[in-house]
């Protein structure tokens, strides 16, 4: 089972890599925010892998929780600067 | 019993990781902002769900699985809501969506 997770942490990481393209070349903040909001969601898997992969899910879930957390308030914040700004 | 919940974590975790690929295609190769939050909003979702579930399943019944339950309804809710903000702030900013016969942006 342990080889299993690390074989879907690595292609976590390699889709967290092609999205990184559209955080870096895309056009327009608003795309970026999107790519970020969807490396987020990939990093929150990561982190629960990892917790299998070192036998310690107890602990790494509570920084999963905190991560899902600081993503959505980062998106929510994000998106109502910019719907202040025009 | 223990092989069959062993199988239903494994394809959970294995249909995650599919729809976590087909949103990252869609978010690479769509032709604007709102074709490519459609595609990410509703498959990183789904991907998420079934992730998570996958890991509860292969949990057993703790408090851990409970967090990870805790987590997947909390991503079920959160997602598609940031989704929704993103995209209007995008059309309250002036992003015009596109139409058939455009330049990919």
């Amino acid at each position: 089972m342990n080889e299993f997770f690390v074989a879907i942490g690595l292609g976590m990481c390699i889709l967290v890599f092609l999205v990184l393209y559209r955080v870096i070349f895309g056009p327009g903040v608003f795309n970026r925010i999107a790519a970020i909001s969807a490396i987020g969601t990939k990093t929150l898997i990561i982190l629960l892998i990892l917790g299998y992969v070192y036998n310690r899910v107890d602990m790494f879930i509570d920084i999963s929780m905190v991560y899902a957390l600081l993503n959505f308030i980062g998106s929510i914040a994000a998106a109502k600067y910019l719907e202040m700004e025009r | 019993m223990a092989y069959i919940l062993a199988t239903l974590s494994i394809v959970c975790i294995v249909g995650g990781l599919f729809f976590f690929t087909t949103a990252t295609i869609g978010l690479l190769r769509f032709p604007d902002f709102f074709t490519r939050l459609h595609a990410t909003g509703k498959g990183d979702t789904l991907a998420v769900f079934l992730c998570l579930i996958g890991f509860a399943i292969h949990e057993g019944l703790s408090l851990t699985a409970l967090k990870i339950a805790f987590i997947a309804v909390f991503m079920f809710l959160a997602q598609p809501t940031a989704t929704h903000a993103i995209s209007r702030a995008g059309i309250r900013h002036g992003l015009k969506p596109w139409v058939k016969g455009e330049e990919r942006q």
